[in-house]
């Protein structure tokens, strides 16, 4: 393929990549006979720079037996997860992660700054029990007492929960429709307990006690207590995500305010603008128009790399600029490396096209050996594979994985882009010679 | 040409007072180690005149805490961040941290050693690898105890980059050795001092151009991200002159060294 065809794939390439960068127009709309092709691509911002908070809970396994310890946490990882979502946050994030034996779970909710809120949605456990009340009668002057008798009625037996009004106050409640099963046990509870109270306990507190009036057949029940409204919708949702297999409490908390945010991102965009300006004319001052091809080369970087955060998606945060600014530097030195060469070369060859193939591949081994050893630090800093005595989440993993997009997207745009738009522009010189 | 490895013994002498001062700092003085690593809050307030505020607790009781939350919130001041660490975290980042760069360290040994068929190759560099990263640490705690800058995740994630740029701009070193020992051979001295000249514009370019995107960010790019991009910076002005005067002599000194212990 002559270097003309190559410049022209990779002008189509750029445009692309731009139409998909650009915040303007995000979304693609291609029919193509059968293939029809529509995606939405936006920049996901991380919470550090479009806000929100990060909850780590640590998992108490201590009373869990080892083998079934996986599936309780994957459980514990899903019920979070259902009752995040059914309180209508967008695109929350809830991961698991384990160290040296301890188990947590990282709750990420975008665009939340009250946390106290959401940490007693996910952090109670919220286990239902009904339970007999079993009444002992004053004997020898001692109190009237009374103890509880667990029933097999649990939260399990739920199909539903939601929030209703007491008939009688008015206050919020919360109402309960059992599965069939669960029906047919709160029947038989209830034909048990005529005239006597059944206690609710929630994580072994008693919420209500009402007297039984008669035997309840409809499989449906009601908990008045004292609830607001926030607290029975909280209530109804833990009850219909189900209860946490183990218990929880918050080591780490993380909010950073939307306004925080935008200023970090405005100032980096400023910051960014400013540098790669800089060195724009650093490298024209440098290498005159080689340092010209080379910025064409950045700029094809930029965009095919943002480009690319939007597709995969890349989850972008403040390290994670950084090393999206630190791959510049390192695609730069691509350039940097063959026009020194070049450099040397121009004057023991004949014609200035042969001295630039030789510079390209001589100074292929040590940009290929030099990023090799940079994707391999970024690899394992990544760590793909979800190594637990490595960096599973944060931070260093943002960066890394720029970084590692970057090295790559410089290869490409340092080697080929540059290669063909120079043997483009040297054949044009060598043409005009000729005349 | 020039005679860069004739003062290789004086370079070695600036990196070990460098050095040395850090870790005299770093024994003295420690590390000012931030909520990431101590555990406890950190609160950045923005009051209603615009001015703003940051605040660190230590670890304390939910009640107190939500009782000085409640008392800025009813001076009218609104909360920018808040960041509360639990006790473990800090030394599960420290654990996590040394297995990445003993990983990343063993594994650039290998590639080093291999690509440049010699042991010597890969232990210079790793050495300028740590050289590198001692010298962050040490004038971070320098910079901790003088002007009061804490480490936290971010200073974590500067010094694992500036393990890689180190050995990115040492390897364009090696591989001119490489190179013009292939081509004519000779004593890895002069080879050195030869490859030493060739790369010596494109090492000071190649860090300009990081050294501008850096101060850019260390300039306009906001409080939370500055001292991070300082971090940064130090590790390139250090990682740059390690590549020839930490890696590259070490690796002459070794070779002369093992030359003379031949013929004796």
């Amino acid at each position: 393929m002559s270097p003309l065809r190559k410049v022209i794939l990779i002008f189509i390439l750029f445009i692309v990549c731009l139409y998909i960068s650009l915040p303007l127009k995000n979304h693609i709309n291609i029919k193509f006979g059968k293939i029809d092709i529509q995606k939405k691509y936006d920049l996901k911002l991380g919470l550090d720079l479009a806000g929100g908070s990060q909850l780590v809970f640590e998992a108490d396994t201590s009373k869990i037996a080892q083998e079934k310890k996986a599936n309780s946490l994957e459980s514990l990882r899903n019920i979070i997860e259902r009752r995040v979502n059914l309180f209508g946050i967008s695109e929350p994030s809830v991961q698991t992660s384990n160290f040296q034996g301890k188990d947590r779970i990282v709750v990420e909710l975008p665009g939340i700054n009250d946390t106290k809120e959401a940490q007693s949605l996910i952090g109670r456990t919220a286990q239902l029990v009904f339970a007999e009340v079993i009444e002992e009668p004053a004997v020898n002057g001692a109190t009237h007492s009374a103890t509880l008798n667990p029933t097999d009625l649990t939260g399990a037996d739920l199909s539903e929960a939601g929030v209703s009004f007491d008939q009688n106050t008015g206050k919020p409640a919360v109402s309960l429709t059992f599965t069939k099963e669960g029906g047919d046990k709160f029947a038989e509870i209830t034909g048990r307990n005529v005239g006597r109270p059944v206690a609710i306990v929630l994580d072994n507190e008693v919420v209500s006690a009402p007297n039984v009036q008669e035997k309840i057949v409809g499989g449906t029940a009601q908990i008045t207590g004292s609830f607001t409204l926030d607290e029975a919708k909280n209530l109804s949702i833990q009850l219909n995500a189900g209860a946490l297999p183990v218990p929880v409490k918050v080591v780490e908390e993380r909010t950073i305010g939307a306004t925080l945010g935008q200023e970090s991102i405005s100032k980096s965009i400023v910051a960014g603008i400013v540098g790669l300006g800089m060195v724009v004319l650093f490298m024209f001052f440098a290498y005159g128009k080689l340092g010209l091809v080379a910025d064409v080369g950045l700029i094809i970087f930029g965009v095919i790399t943002l480009a690319l955060y939007k597709i995969i998606p890349v989850v972008l945060t403040l390290p994670g600029i950084a090393g999206f600014l630190l791959s510049v530097g390192m695609a730069v030195d691509s350039n940097i490396l063959i026009f020194e060469r070049f450099k040397e070369e121009k004057d023991k060859h004949s014609t200035i096209s042969d001295a630039l193939e030789i510079s390209f591949g001589r100074a292929w081994d040590s940009i290929r050996d030099a990023n090799i050893a940079t994707l391999l630090t970024a690899f394992i800093l990544a760590n793909p594979l979800d190594w637990n005595f490595l960096h599973t989440s944060g931070p260093v993993r943002g960066f890394a994985i720029t970084l590692a997009l970057g090295i790559t997207i410089s290869l490409f745009t340092g080697i080929i882009v540059s290669r063909n738009l120079l043997r483009l522009f040297v054949k044009e010189r060598k043409e005009k010679k000729n005349d | 040409m020039i005679d860069w490895m004739k003062y290789r013994w004086l370079y070695l002498i600036i990196s070990a007072t460098v050095l040395l001062c850090g870790v005299l700092s770093l024994i003295k003085w420690g590390l000012k180690y931030g909520v990431d690593f101590t555990g406890g809050t950190l609160i950045e307030y923005k009051f209603s005149d615009g001015a703003s505020e940051t605040l660190k607790y230590p670890p304390m009781e939910d009640k107190d805490l939500e009782k000085i939350r409640l008392d800025f919130k009813n001076q009218g001041a609104q909360e920018a961040r808040f960041e509360n660490v639990g006790p473990s975290i800090g030394p599960e980042l420290v654990k996590k941290t040394i297995t990445a760069i003993i990983i990343s360290a063993g594994g650039i040994l290998l590639w080093v050693s291999l690509r440049f068929k010699s042991l010597k190759f890969g232990i210079s560099a790793v050495l300028g690898m740590l050289h590198d990263s001692l010298i962050l640490i040490g004038s971070f705690s320098l910079l901790g105890h003088f002007m009061g800058v804490e480490v936290d995740f971010l200073f974590v994630t500067a010094l694992l980059t500036i393990l890689s740029f180190s050995v990115h701009d040492t390897i364009v070193n090696y591989d001119r050795i490489r190179e013009i020992n292939k081509k004519y051979g000779g004593e890895l001295y002069n080879v050195a001092n030869e490859a030493t000249s060739e790369t010596m514009v494109r090492s000071l370019n190649n860090s300009f151009t990081i050294i501008f995107m850096l101060l850019a960010l260390i300039l306009l790019g906001g409080e939370t991200i500055k001292w991070f991009a300082v971090a940064l910076l130090m590790g390139t002005v250090s990682g740059t002159y390690s590549s020839p005067f930490v890696s590259v002599a070490i690796l002459v000194t070794w070779d002369k060294l093992e030359k003379k212990f031949k013929k004796s």
